[in-house]
């Protein structure tokens, strides 16, 4: 009960803080624009008679496809992080922390209540952005991809993996200090990933190695690697390459560990907080 | 039950909080009894602000134990009969007025029409219904200090805790803190003040504790200090030597210097014995004036002057 009355309580902060307002406008503006750019590309693709011919059109519209979601996964990756990096440190640092916490409730009400609340809220983002880029493509050249509502979910599940730990870290350290090692953290798997893709381009074992380990620390890119992998065109797949993703596709169990990473860093924050003097 | 019966809002043993290698709370044992208005004294840095947020399961004691209400230390459904008002008032400021007693009602548990009826009164009660819809952001320090009791009050409290809830206020701000602790006292609410303004204390308080570097110093019930010892300052002609002399049968500490004398009395009813004394001994009386020794006197004696430094 009082769990839902934090996640209200975030939601409605985010709000008065205009962040919702301006997720939604900047999400308006980018669809309009990639509404446009795809509607030309199209068109083209349409006019230009038998080259290229009907597969290569699709290849071409999947490709766009996985070009606005690969944005859209960014962007939702920096919006769990950025609306939640200062909320557990923020309130510490400030004192409103103390109102709420000496009132008859558990400290982990708090972390859960700020959880789903922002969970709520990047929800509702994936949901306007990726499913705004789908439904563009879809409306404009009725392509769709393949498993999109797999790809939908590893993407969730990438934004509220980095949601528990910029919640973790914010029990944790100082708002700065916080959004220092999730971005950190974010780096380390984004360049990992890269390393993963050219090794396994030149079929070197150990780069391809660095890229599981970059995986092991924090599994965010991996997961979007399978949610590429996942609604990629089968020809890309055949080929094994594209920017978005690699080769070497995570595994489920990559994916199950992502889970279990996601899981842990949530109850992590809730032990943090709990036991930190306030 | 009757309040006798009652365990008591307040009882710590041996409680002791360390930072790293810095003892904020050294050992601190308090025993308040119900419906008492209690007052934290101490200079800055004291650690009366780690021992209320000890108290209120704030911070985790490195040692020692405590019952709030008769329950341990931060045990959450005791906290719904407690009433905090933390040090710096800093709340939620995007929230109007109305929305955060509500959201505050909400957190104490309260049925929505409990709370629908609560928030109005108390925002009348701080006088701070003209402001009910305006946001936080927009209040004065004193508006916030008005609506952070308002919160702490919210859920008719057992026992409200009030930390340095005047520090920084003007004197209507203080007036309203001060009737509020009172009109609480009437009510038998029992009231925790921590504060280091001292008059404060003094006009609001029943009993007085004082704190330095983590630990009790003393602890004192007002009333005995107003009845207790007091200084009598007198201004006389022919105050002859063996007059003087025959004071020590009410007083050890007589000093004398021409007109003036001065001595301390342990009872206010030896002062019409010493007039009539002097009266009768052929001396002229111009003026008799009793002191009473004040928390401030007090303070500095207990304390010291160092400021806890």
């Amino acid at each position: 009960m009082t769990t839902l009355v934090i996640a209200r309580l975030t939601f409605r902060e985010a709000a008065r803080r205009k962040i919702l307002l301006a997720a939604l406008l900047l999400g308006i503006v980018f669809l309009t624009i990639y509404g446009f750019g795809f509607h030309y590309v199209n068109v083209e693709l349409n006019r230009s008679g038998s080259s290229p011919g009907p597969l290569e059109r699709n290849e071409i519209r999947n490709f766009l496809l996985m070009a606005g979601l690969y944005v859209v996964n960014f962007l939702t990756v920096m919006m769990a992080v950025l609306t939640s990096v200062d909320t557990l440190s923020g309130e510490i640092a400030s004192g409103t922390i103390h109102t709420l916490v000496s009132k008859p409730l558990r400290r982990w009400e708090i972390v859960l209540g700020k959880w789903l609340g922002f969970t709520g809220m990047l929800t509702l983002y994936l949901l306007l952005m990726a499913g705004g880029v789908i439904g563009l493509v879809y409306l404009i050249s009725g392509y769709s991809a393949p498993h999109t509502s797999q790809g939908f979910v590893l993407m969730w599940l990438n934004g509220v993996l980095l949601l528990g730990v910029s919640l973790f870290g914010g029990a944790m350290f100082s708002t700065l200090a916080n959004g220092v090692m999730v971005f950190g953290l974010y780096g380390i798997a984004f360049l990992g990933g890269w390393i993963e893709q050219i090794g396994s381009f030149i079929q070197n074992q150990t780069a391809v190695n660095i890229g599981i380990i970059s995986s092991l620390i924090i599994p965010s890119e991996a997961l979007w690697k399978r949610a590429a992998f996942e609604m990629e065109s089968p020809l890309v797949r055949a080929l094994g390459f594209s920017p978005f993703s690699a080769p070497t596709v995570p595994s489920p169990v990559m994916v199950g560990y992502a889970v279990v990473y996601a899981i842990v860093a949530l109850i992590l924050a809730i032990w943090q907080f709990s036991r930190r003097d306030l | 039950m009757s309040a006798a019966s009652l365990p008591p809002a307040i009882e710590i043993h041996a409680l002791r909080k360390e930072f790293g290698e810095k003892v904020a709370v050294a050992d601190l044992t308090l025993r308040v009894e119900r419906g008492e208005v209690f007052g934290f004294l101490g200079p800055n840095g004291a650690g009366k602000t780690t021992a209320v947020k000890m108290l209120l399961g704030l911070i985790h004691p490195t040692a020692g134990e405590g019952q709030l209400l008769g329950a341990p230390l931060g045990d959450n459904y005791r906290r719904a009969r407690v009433g905090f008002l933390p040090e710096h008032f800093r709340f939620h400021d995007w929230l109007t007025a109305t929305e955060f007693l509500t959201l505050h009602g909400n957190l104490y548990h309260m049925p929505h029409d409990v709370t629908d009826r609560r928030v109005p009164e108390l925002l009348e009660l701080v006088g701070l219904s003209p402001h009910a819809g305006k946001r936080l952001r927009a209040f004065s320090k004193g508006m916030l200090q008005r609506i952070g009791l308002a919160q702490a009050l919210l859920n008719d409290p057992q026992l409200v805790i009030l930390d340095e809830p005047t520090s920084g206020l003007d004197p209507v701000g203080r007036r309203l803190v001060r009737d509020i602790i009172r009109e609480q006292r009437e009510q038998g609410t029992t009231v925790f003040l921590n504060s280091h303004l001292l008059s404060e204390v003094e006009i609001t308080c029943d009993r007085v504790a004082f704190i330095k570097q983590g630990e009790i110093l003393r602890t004192s019930q007002l009333q005995t200090l107003v009845e207790g010892e007091l200084t009598v300052e007198v201004r006389a002609r022919n105050l002859r030597p063996e007059i003087i002399a025959g004071l020590s049968h009410w007083s050890q500490n007589v000093r004398a210097d021409g007109e003036h004398l001065s001595l301390t009395l342990t009872s206010e009813s030896d002062l019409p014995l010493i007039n009539r004394y002097l009266v009768e001994g052929g001396v002229d009386v111009y003026a008799l004036r009793p002191q009473h020794l004040s928390l401030e006197d007090l303070f500095i004696q207990v304390v010291g002057t160092d400021g806890g430094l």
